[in-house]
């Protein structure tokens, strides 16, 4: 069974001081993602991302179209029971402590009173921050409230996880932390869904990955896919400063960082590169063929420009 | 009751007793007591009166501004600060939401209600010396003061779901004060003709005659309150509470939470 069926779930809203012009921020999309998979939902900022998610959630309706969580309706109370979402830059009551916080979620998902203190002690400390359960969250950072959302997402052990953004607010460490995090929820066998405009976060995590532009899908697929094709090139590298003048002959593109120099050529060249490297004696490093990149598919499916605004890897 | 309700409606209690705008109000409001003692000294022979008259009227005003103040940003607060989401994303229906926060202001409301009839009837004590049979009716006022509260909650609870924070106060504070008059609209209804009469006595059935709600004069006097006002008056309130909770209800359920 597809852990997320999204059957031409479509949303137009109608803007304007008459309500009258209608703008769609999601056109008709199909996807289904399976059961333990970790899902990417990529696209630049504005591209529907945010949408479909609230959708999932049941915060806003479709124009048409309908999704089925876990085999359910989206608003189907028994299905948000197993499901944990956190939203892009969240904010919680401020006025509570993340334990209190924590304990109220924990009430509404239904988490049994005797578990909920053990279950909040195992989240805080999961999350990198089991010294600040009884600091009220308006003194937190951005990125210490981006860890409890991510806490309040995972408190009730669900089998499903929705992540808009996860690593918003959060330092490199913290980036790595919930990287971690999502590859242990899926080691315990958890689907996990997360929308993201990092590529690099993606191709590092992602099973499989959904590309949308514009309220549109554009593309989908396993990463391992998406990324194998080759461009009948390969990537030298040695040890040293110098380029053999016969390597620069064979029409290799040399780049040369502090002591090693890196070479893109063609396939067909490759051996005649090498030798050239032997007989200067200089100290081969690696030679790999050049893989179409995450990157690459990503500005492949949209306009070159905006791709080049709309991304950061 | 749901435990989601309970839950929802403790959270919404927490956040407005943690709230400094609202303990302001209650030594505000105790202040005012103090002052009607201060009046009721200078005041020879209607002590009692007074103290029963000014410190009513304050438990009332008070409880009314907490209940539009908090009341308007019950619903719209939370789909602007997103705090929503993570509710509703948890088995939780929206109906729940709304009951769950009506609850939770109404019993901020009873609590606060509480605490300034204990200054209220300190007040009567300190300048009567003692309490007297007929004071028992301040009680029957408190308590439909907490009617009138419950009817404004639900008001500010309904313009909450559809519309701006400062919209909403006005709508609410507009309807406070119109209601405040509903027997007088009724009887100028009733001096009208036409289409005049027709539209003038909708309009006076349809705000919440919050002055059949007012016994704060006649039990100031010692008069009596009957038993039969005291039924109507909370079927009255109770049946305009659940309309105006259910506009609200119906109104979240189909809202676009963007």
């Amino acid at each position: 069974m597809a852990a997320i069926e999204i059957l031409g779930l479509e949303k137009t809203y109608s803007v304007g001081f008459w309500r009258k012009k209608p703008k769609c921020a999601l056109k008709p999309l199909h996807l289904s993602v399976e059961e333990g998979e970790i899902f990417g939902f990529l696209g630049p900022n504005g591209a529907g991302k945010t949408t479909t998610l609230k959708l999932l959630m049941g915060l806003v309706f479709p124009t048409s179209g309908s999704a089925r969580i876990l085999g359910m309706e989206v608003d189907d109370p028994r299905m948000k029971a197993q499901i944990g979402f956190l939203p892009e830059q969240p904010y919680f009551y401020d006025y509570l402590t993340a334990r209190e916080l924590l304990n109220y979620y924990g009430q509404l998902s239904g988490v049994a009173a005797k578990e909920r203190a053990r279950k909040i002690d195992e989240v805080l400390q999961r999350v990198g921050l089991p010294d600040v359960g009884g600091v009220q969250l308006r003194k937190f950072s951005k990125g210490m409230l981006q860890r409890v959302g991510i806490a309040q997402a995972i408190l009730h052990d669900p089998k499903l996880v929705f992540f808009d953004e996860p690593m918003s607010g959060l330092d490199p460490m913290g980036r790595r932390e919930v990287r971690d995090l999502m590859e242990q929820l899926k080691q315990e066998g958890k689907t996990v869904f997360f929308s993201t405009h990092i590529l690099s976060d993606a191709e590092a995590l992602c099973d499989r990955v959904a590309i949308i532009h514009q309220g549109e899908l554009r593309g989908v697929g396993a990463v391992a896919d998406l990324t194998s094709s080759v461009h009948g090139k390969v990537e030298i590298v040695w040890q040293g400063t110098t380029v053999p003048s016969s390597l620069r002959a064979l029409g290799a593109e040399c780049h040369v960082t502090g002591d090693t120099v890196r070479a893109v050529l063609s396939e067909a060249n490759q051996d005649s590169a090498i030798e050239a490297l032997r007989r200067e004696r200089l100290r081969l490093i690696s030679v790999i063929p050049v893989r179409t990149s995450l990157e690459d598919y990503f500005v492949q499916k949209l306009q070159p420009a905006e791709a080049v605004a709309g991304v950061r890897s | 009751m749901s435990g989601r309700i309970v839950h929802i409606a403790s959270n919404t209690f927490r956040e407005a007793v943690r709230d400094r705008v609202l303990y302001n109000l209650i030594a505000f409001a105790l202040l005012m007591s103090g002052a009607a003692i201060l009046v009721g000294q200078i005041s020879i022979e209607i002590e009692r009166l007074v103290v029963v008259n000014l410190g009513l009227t304050a438990v009332s005003l008070f409880g009314m501004v907490i209940a539009i103040f908090i009341g308007i940003g019950l619903v719209s607060k939370e789909i602007e600060r997103r705090t929503l989401y993570t509710v509703l994303s948890r088995p939780v229906r929206r109906w729940e939401f709304i009951v769950g926060k009506f609850f939770g202001l109404a019993g901020t409301l009873v609590v606060n209600a509480f605490f300034m009839a204990i200054g209220v009837f300190g007040a009567l004590l300190y300048v009567s010396r003692h309490f007297q049979k007929a004071d028992g009716w301040v009680l029957v006022a408190l308590y439909f003061i907490i009617l009138q509260f419950l009817i404004i909650t639900a008001l500010a609870l309904l313009f909450s779901s559809f519309s701006s924070p400062l919209l909403s106060a006005v709508f609410a504070f507009g309807l406070f004060v119109i209601g405040s008059f509903a027997e007088d609209l009724r009887g100028f209804a009733a001096l009208t003709h036409g289409v005049m009469r027709s539209l003038a006595t909708g309009a006076a059935y349809l705000v919440p005659n919050f002055s059949a709600l007012n016994v704060i004069s006649s039990v100031a006097h010692q008069q009596p309150v009957s038993g039969q006002l005291i039924l109507y008056n909370t079927i009255y309130a109770l049946i305009y509470a659940t309309m105006a909770l259910s506009g609200a209800v119906l109104i979240f359920e189909h809202r676009n939470l963007k």
